[in-house]
C-alpha cells in the first residue's frame, strides 16, 4: 500500500476505535490512537499473514502485549479482513466475544491472550523459539507500552530472547510518554529505553511511530539484522488524531461523553475525508 | 513394593522417556533442573531443553508461547515459585487461553525440610485448583508419578503436578488391580467406620494409620486421591455414604486444599463429618524432613487421631 492508503486505513481505524469505546462507554482510547499507525504498518505491510487462514503454522505472529489497546487491534484486524466490522459493535459487551483485552480463543487473528501487562513479550519469545525448533522462517512481533516496561517480567523476557539470539523476534515499544497516573517520567522513569535494551543485548532502532517511512525502514532493518532480537522504540503521541485527547493522561482509559464524542468524530471524520480525496 | 524413591526422580525419568515418544515435547526449568530432575531430560534432549534462569514468570509465558505453536511444554521449579511466584502468569497466560502447558512444582510441602518456611509451599493446591480448567495432580510415589506422566502427556490442556523432594516408599506398584486414571481416586484399603482420603506422601501414612486403627477395632477405608482437581466426587460421596465420616490428609495447608474440596463436596451432596488433617494456618520451619513432618503432626498417629475424632462426631450426632 502507498503511504496515503496506509494513512487512510489508520484514519478509519481511529474512527472505528473511537466508536467502539463510545458505544461500550469504556475502553482505552489514548494508547489505541498512539499505536494505530504502528499496527496499520504491521498488518498491511509487514506481517506475512492470510486472514482467510488465521492459524496457518507458517504465519508471522503478533502479540499485543499492551493488551488494553484492543480498540486499535480489533479495528485493524477487521479492516484487514479477519472479521466483519459489524462485530466491533459488541466490543466489551456480554452479548459477544469482543472482550476488553485480546482473547485468542474467540477473536480471529489474535495470536495470544494478553492484558495483564508484562506477559506478552514472554509468549512472543516462546513463539520465536518454536520457529527455531521447527526450522520455520516466520517472524514474531510484540507491541509493548513504555509504561508496561516497568513490569520486571519484560526484562526477564528480554534476557531470554538475547540468550537464544532470537533475531526472528521484534519488539516495538509505543513510546507515548504517558501512563494511567501521569507522565511515565514522573510515575516511574523507564528511560533511557535505548540504553536499557542495548544493555540487554538487543539491537535497538529509533523510529517515528506516526511516520510510515520511518516505521518501514525500522522493520526492514530489524528483518535483516542477525544474531539478536530487535527493539524498535517508536516515538508516538498518546491520543494522536484527536486534538483535545493528545498528550493528556486523562484519556488513557476513559470513554468520551456524547459532546466529546461528537467533537472527536468531527476531527477524525475530517481526517478520513481529507485522505479520501487525495 | 518397598523401594524408596522421590517422585521428582520419576518425573525426570518420565520426561526423558516421553521425549522420545513426543518430538513436540519441550522442557523448561528455572535454574533448578538438578533439583526438579528435569536435568534427566536435558541430558537426553539438549536441543529441546531451555534453562530460563531464575525467572519463573517469564518461563511460564515462554511456555505459553511455545504451546500456541503446537509444542508440548513442561515447566518446572519449586512449588513455591511455580504456583506461588508465577501464579498470575500461570492463570492469565496459560490457564485463561487453556494452553497445553504442564507445570511441575517440586519440593512441595514441609518435606523440603532444612530450607524452611520460605521454600515450604503449603498453598499450591489452593492456588492452582482455583484456576478454571486447571487440573491438579499429586502422585504419592514414583510408580504413580510415572503413570501420571503418561496420562498427562495424552491430556491436552493446562495442568499442575506436585513433585516431592523426599524419597518415599513405593506402594502402588504391588496393588492388585491398581490402575491410574486422571480424575479417579483409588481405594487402597477397604473399611466401614471411617474414610481416610489422602494425597501425596500422606497416602503411605494413611495406610499406616489404618493399621493403628485396626488394632483398636476401627475399620478404616483408605483412598488415594492423586487428582485433587477434578475431584473424584463419585468415589468420595460413595465413601461418605458407606462410612459416615471422612478424614482428609495432605501435606498442605488445611485452607484451600483437598480437605476443603472434600468438605465442600460432601456438605452439598452428602453431609457427613469431615475432619481436615494437614498444616494448620501457619508457616513451616527448618529441620530434617521427617522431623518437620513429625513436628506438624503429619504422621500416621496424627491421622489416626483425626479418625477417632471424626468417628466420635459421627457417633455423637446420631
Amino acid at each position: 500500500m502507498t503511504n496515503k492508503e496506509l494513512a487512510l486505513s489508520a484514519a478509519r481505524g481511529r474512527r472505528l476505535a473511537m466508536e467502539m469505546v463510545f458505544r461500550a462507554s469504556s475502553g482505552h482510547i489514548g494508547g489505541s490512537l498512539s499505536s494505530m499507525d504502528i499496527l496499520t504498518e504491521l498488518y498491511f505491510e509487514q506481517l506475512r499473514i492470510d486472514p482467510a487462514s488465521p492459524r496457518d503454522p507458517g504465519r508471522d505472529r503478533f502479540v499485543m502485549s499492551k493488551g488494553h489497546c484492543t480498540p486499535a487491534l480489533y479495528s485493524v484486524l477487521s479492516l484487514r479482513g479477519y472479521f466483519p466490522e459489524k462485530e466491533l459493535e459488541l466490543f466489551r459487551s456480554i452479548e459477544g466475544h469482543m472482550s476488553g483485552h485480546p482473547d485468542m480463543q474467540h477473536v480471529p487473528g489474535v495470536d495470544m491472550s494478553t492484558g495483564s501487562l508484562g506477559q506478552g513479550l514472554s509468549a512472543a519469545v516462546g513463539m520465536a523459539l518454536a520457529a527455531r525448533l521447527d526450522r520455520l522462517d516466520y517472524r514474531v512481533y510484540a507491541l509493548l507500552g513504555d509504561g508496561e516496561v516497568e513490569e520486571g517480567q519484560i526484562w526477564e523476557a528480554a534476557m531470554s530472547a538475547a540468550k537464544y539470539s532470537l533475531d526472528n523476534l521484534c519488539a516495538i515499544v509505543d513510546v507515548n510518554g504517558l501512563q494511567i497516573d501521569g507522565r511515565t517520567a514522573d510515575v516511574m522513569p523507564s528511560e533511557p529505553l535505548d540504553e536499557k535494551f542495548a544493555a540487554f543485548n538487543w539491537h535497538v532502532i529509533m523510529a517515528d511511530g506516526h511516520n510510515f517511512d520511518s516505521l518501514r525502514a525500522a522493520f526492514e532493518e530489524a528483518r535483516s539484522f542477525r544474531g539478536a532480537p530487535t527493539a524498535i522504540l517508536a516515538k508516538t503521541v498518546k491520543g494522536r488524531g484527536v486534538s483535545f485527547m493528545e498528550n493528556d493522561p486523562g484519556w488513557h482509559g476513559k470513554a468520551p461523553n456524547a459532546a466529546q464524542y461528537e467533537e472527536a468524530m468531527a476531527e477524525l471524520n475530517a481526517a478520513v475525508k481529507r485522505l479520501e480525496v487525495l | 513394593m518397598g523401594e524408596k524413591k522421590a517422585t521428582r526422580a520419576a518425573y525426570g525419568e518420565a520426561l526423558a522417556e516421553l521425549g522420545a515418544k513426543y518430538p513436540e515435547l519441550v522442557v523448561l526449568d528455572a535454574d533448578l533442573s538438578g533439583s526438579t530432575m528435569s536435568k534427566t531430560f536435558a541430558k537426553a534432549f539438549p536441543d529441546r531443553f531451555f534453562n530460563m534462569g531464575i525467572a519463573e514468570a517469564n518461563m511460564a509465558g515462554v511456555a505459553a508461547g511455545l504451546a500456541t505453536c503446537g509444542k508440548k511444554p513442561y515447566i518446572s521449579s519449586f512449588a513455591m515459585f511455580m504456583a506461588g511466584r508465577a501464579y498470575e502468569q500461570v492463570r492469565n497466560s496459560i490457564g485463561y487461553p487453556r494452553l497445553n502447558v504442564k507445570c511441575a512444582g517440586s519440593h512441595g510441602g514441609l518435606s523440603v525440610g532444612e530450607d524452611g518456611a520460605t521454600h515450604q509451599c503449603l498453598e499450591d493446591f489452593a492456588l492452582m485448583r482455583a484456576i478454571p480448567g486447571m487440573i491438579v495432580l499429586n502422585p504419592c510415589d514414583a510408580h504413580e508419578m510415572r503413570l501420571a506422566m503418561d496420562a498427562l502427556a495424552e491430556y491436552d490442556g493446562p495442568a499442575y503436578i506436585r513433585l516431592g523432594r523426599m524419597a518415599v516408599e513405593t506402594v502402588t506398584d504391588s496393588l492388585e488391580g491398581y490402575e491410574f486414571r486422571l480424575g479417579r481416586g483409588v481405594v487402597l484399603r477397604g473399611g466401614s467406620d471411617v474414610t481416610i482420603a489422602a494425597t501425596g506422601l500422606m497416602v503411605q501414612r494413611a495406610l499406616a494409620a489404618a493399621g493403628i486403627l485396626e488394632r483398636e477395632g476401627i475399620s478404616a477405608r483408605v483412598l488415594n486421591i492423586h487428582t485433587i482437581k477434578p475431584l473424584d466426587s463419585e468415589l468420595i460421596l460413595a465413601s461418605a455414604r458407606e462410612t459416615g465420616c471422612i478424614v482428609t490428609s495432605e501435606e498442605h495447608s488445611v485452607i484451600g486444599g483437598l480437605g476443603e474440596a472434600v468438605a465442600a463436596l460432601t456438605s452439598e451432596f452428602c453431609p457427613v463429618p469431615v475432619v481436615r488433617h494437614g498444616v494448620e494456618d501457619e508457616f513451616g520451619r527448618s529441620g530434617k524432613a521427617e522431623a518437620v513432618l513429625e513436628a506438624y503432626g503429619l504422621t500416621p498417629e496424627g491421622i489416626a487421631g483425626k479418625a477417632r475424632k471424626a468417628i466420635s462426631i459421627k457417633e455423637n450426632s446420631k
